[in-house]
């Protein structure tokens, strides 16, 4: 009696029949981040058909739901019990999936304060290069059997393997939130990000952008309440607030938005992840910040060597988000040491070299 | 040469037996060894006469012992590197160590290895205020970071119970909790980077003073690694601002059911508690005799519920904490006045371990990791392998996150009773890996737990873990043996491998 689940056992047979063949495949979940990464090549393999959550207990805070699934149901099932995915996924473009935000392992406005999609995923299944279906973590919070490897695979773009199944680590919504504003200039707002987040206060977003700096409070509702009261500021009205917060997380602003004819002008948008305490980066362009001073957006038709240059000086990296071409690198380069890591990784999970190649770097 | 190198020559000659040869070619690889590393040492940094390598023998699970060839105590980087050149140079397996406190024989030394003393590396490089983080080398004590952040209003969460003792490097290796994880997460959620070297001897750095790094996400493979992929130097911790203040709430239960469902309550309420402990009646029994604490020693079962942040927070907090824990039926509750109050609550907690060494000559901890919703089932069982291995067991569990840990009472000096212990060990783990969890919760796999190993994996991701160790240390040098059981092992042990995930069979139950 064989009770594998049809979907998987048809993925394990295409798996197979590519490593047989030589052929590479694109992973494919809701294609809402196809712009992400190298240029995606090879024949689509589609896990929309994996889909689902296999279990759901909110008192033990762990979801555990497969690849395919929507990201839009699995939020609305933890909605419905008081949860949430606290590190607020984007979603670029609706029909996204579980599977794809794991790979992609972006994390929207509260990272900083409550962590990425890394820390949040407690287990993962996933069909390697050979065909082999191997379980890591589990769905406990504290697990330390084995290496990490569900962590691992977390934006990874699918360069390891298929991811089949997740166990996400999920938390009451807040209690309480208040969001405030203030006209203040970068440097200024930069300053107070960092106070404010090495202060008990419940910070629990920041985001500033052409002179505003959003501030987002949540928690309990009397420290909420209170701090409101010491920070000042202007409160803005919970439902205004709340599409605000989720355009930013979707970058569904104006300020993400390129148009065809911008991208073509060679106009970017890059994400400089730099130490919070990173002064001014000083390029040409618009800039959004976020994730109290951590996270530095760019609208810049800079070249990629002087955004690269900037970031590195900060002592972080850069990431092209969007851009015409896909001849230049997206992600920064590691270094000679970790590369030849990398490329034992993925030899040593993705043999043959079938998954999305050079959606990570060229060579892998 | 120095006089007091072993000298292989004149020791082998004298004994012929099969024995004696042993000893003579592990001489000469000593000897060897030593005369590499006195070229970048001085001699005070070697040390291979037993009685100087002694100390070294174990870590705090003293029931696994070995000599190892030479251990090295260098104070430069300089120094590190070329010892691992020298290893790596001569195949000599290098178990990096720091204060030696972990409980699973993680730094069990290797027979014909070297153990890498780290504990030099004591500095607090830097504390940055202002970006919540510090830059600590790896032999700075977990709580000395504390101490240090303190000044700034700021402090490192993890608070493994060795806290006074235990290396930050140590932690990143076991990837370690303590009792606060439930909140505020284990050692990976509160480390930026670590810097260290790969077993040739070159400089690798595993994520950055952002919140994130290029390319894969490596920095959760090495924490928790168990110092089997790199060797870590340096390290940059996040900061978190201290609460104003903290207040325990202690509740007792009739029954552990209770105990255990009002845990489950307390997460579906929607609280995330700042630690959520539970002591069962013998644990209590021996923690009073220890610390006289007032503890309730009629309670079937005592759970610390504790609320930290402003004082306004804490309040709205502490008053749900005792409406659920109320309606879970617990037949008493004391909320801690005052900060003395409340470390008195704790100290019994804090003290457990060492309150078991009191009642028992010896004690051996596990620590699974079980869904909350089956501690109750869990205490059961345990207490059910009390009557069929012939030894008792007190138990504490970091309730809040399902983290077990039981400690079996035993007496080595009485015949049997380390392989019962070993048994009823096996036995707690295996349980917890049926009931839906895992062998280890934050202690790591060391050499104790290689067998549930077997248990817990598949031959393919017990492979595929063996793999993702040669992509970092192809030669497998660094602490060869720990974590990952051979094939040969597991199937010697013959235990059937419990199907997790999506395979066939995962939701069959089997016992």
């Amino acid at each position: 009696m064989d009770r594998l689940d049809p979907a998987l056992a048809r993925l394990i047979d295409r798996v197979m029949l590519a490593r047989a063949n030589r052929v590479a495949v694109e992973i494919r979940g809701g294609g809402t981040k196809h712009f992400y990464g190298g240029a995606p090549t090879g024949e689509p393999l589609p896990v929309a058909g994996l889909a689902g959550i296999s279990s759901y207990e909110p008192t033990e805070l762990v979801v555990t739901v497969r690849a395919g699934t929507p990201l839009t149901e699995l939020e609305a099932a933890l909605d419905e019990r008081g949860q949430c995915l606290p590190f607020e996924p984007p979603r670029f473009a609706p029909g996204g999936t579980v599977g794809g935000m794991v790979a992609a392992g972006l994390s929207g406005p509260a990272r900083a304060t409550v962590g990425a999609v890394r820390d949040h995923v407690l287990g993962l299944t996933l069909l390697n290069g050979r065909g082999e279906v191997l379980t890591f973590g589990g769905q406990v919070a504290k697990n330390v059997a084995g290496y990490d490897v569900s962590r691992l695979i977390v934006g990874s773009l699918g360069i390891l393997g298929v991811i089949c199944e997740v166990s996400l680590k999920v938390l009451p919504i807040n209690r309480a939130t208040a969001t405030l504003c203030f006209d203040w200039e970068e440097s200024r707002a930069l300053e107070q990000m960092r106070r404010w987040a090495s202060q008990p206060l419940p910070v629990n977003a920041s985001a500033w952008h052409d002179g505003r700096l959003h501030l987002r409070l949540a928690g309990a509702a009397a420290a909420v309440s209170a701090a409101r009261g010491q920070l000042g500021g202007d409160v803005v009205a919970p439902e205004a607030a709340l599409i605000w917060w989720h355009s930013v997380r979707d970058q569904a602003q104006e300020f993400f938005a390129l148009s065809e004819s911008q991208l073509a002008a060679g106009e970017c948008l890059w994400r400089l992840s730099l130490p919070p305490t990173a002064t001014p980066v000083k390029l040409p362009g618009r800039q959004f910040i976020e994730w109290h001073g951590a996270q530095r957006w760019w609208r810049t038709a800079a070249d990629a060597r002087e955004v690269r240059e900037a970031a590195a000086q900060a002592g972080g990296h850069a990431t092209r988000l969007r851009g015409a071409g896909k001849s230049e690198a997206v992600f920064s380069p590691v270094s000679e040491a970790l590369m030849r890591i990398h490329r034992e990784l993925k030899r040593a999970f993705d043999p043959v070299g079938i998954f999305n190649p050079g959606r990570l770097y060229a060579e892998l | 040469m120095r006089d007091d190198m072993p000298r292989a020559d004149a020791r082998a000659a004298a004994v012929p037996s099969a024995a004696a040869q042993a000893q003579a070619s592990r001489t000469r690889r000593q000897a060897e060894v030593v005369a590499a590393l006195s070229e970048a040492l001085p001699p005070a940094a070697i040390l291979f006469r037993h009685e100087d390598t002694v100390p070294y023998e174990c870590d705090a699970l003293t029931a696994y012992r070995a000599s190892p060839l030479v251990v090295v105590i260098p104070e430069t980087e300089t120094q590190v590197v070329a010892i691992l050149r020298i290893c790596h140079r001569l195949g000599v397996p290098v178990i990096a160590r720091g204060a030696g406190t972990g409980l699973s024989g993680g730094v069990t030394p290797h027979l014909e290895g070297l153990v890498l003393s780290l504990a030099k590396f004591n500095t607090i490089l830097a504390i940055d205020a202002a970006a919540c983080t510090a830059a600590v080398q790896c032999g700075v004590r977990n709580l000395a970071i504390s101490e240090a952040a303190a000044p700034y209003g700021l402090y490192y969460a993890p608070d493994p119970s060795s806290q006074i003792a235990c290396t930050i490097g140590g932690n990143v290796a076991e990837n370690s909790g303590g009792v606060h994880c439930l909140k505020y997460g284990m050692t990976l959620h509160n480390v930026l980077r670590v810097r260290g070297y790969l077993i040739d001897g070159e400089p690798v750095e595993f994520g950055s003073r952002a919140l994130d790094a290029a390319g894969l996400d490596l920095l959760p493979v090495i924490v928790g690694s168990e110092g089997m992929l790199a060797v870590t130097i340096e390290v940059t911790v996040k900061l978190i601002p201290k609460p104003q203040l903290a207040r325990c709430i202690m509740a007792s239960f009739d029954d552990i059911e209770s105990a255990g469902a009002a845990v489950a309550s307390v997460i579906a309420q929607g609280i995330i508690p700042a630690g959520l402990e539970l002591m069962d009646k013998a644990m209590t029994a021996a923690v009073e005799a220890f610390v006289q604490a007032d503890y309730d020693l009629d309670a079937a079962a005592i759970l610390l519920c504790e609320s930290d942040g402003t004082e306004l927070e804490v309040a709205e907090e502490i008053a749900r904490m005792e409406q659920v824990l109320g309606a879970a039926g617990a037949s008493r509750m004391e909320v801690s006045r005052d900060e003395t109050q409340r470390q008195r609550f704790w100290s019994g907690r804090k003290n457990a371990f060492p309150a078991s060494g009191g009642i028992s000559p010896d004690y051996m901890c596990m620590d699974s990791t079980i869904p909350r919703k089956r501690l109750a089932e869990m205490l059961r069982a345990i207490e059910q392998m009390q009557g069929k291995y012939g030894l008792r067991c007190v138990n504490v569990f970091h309730a809040g996150d399902g983290n077990l840990h039981p400690l079996i009472l035993f007496d080595a000096d009485v015949p049997d009773e380390m392989r019962r212990c070993e048994l009823f060990g096996a036995d707690i783990l295996e349980t917890s890996v049926h009931l839906g969890g895992t062998v280890t919760g934050e202690h790591g796999v060391g050499v104790e737990k290689l067998n549930s190993m077997c248990v817990q994996f598949s031959p393919a991701e017990r492979a595929q873990f063996l793999a993702v160790k040669q992509a970092f240390d192809p030669l497998e040098l660094l602490n060869p043996g720990k974590v990952i059981p051979t094939l040969h092992r597991c199937a010697e042990y013959g235990k059937m491998h419990v199907h997790r995930g999506m395979l066939p069979f995962a939701d069959l139950p089997r016992f």
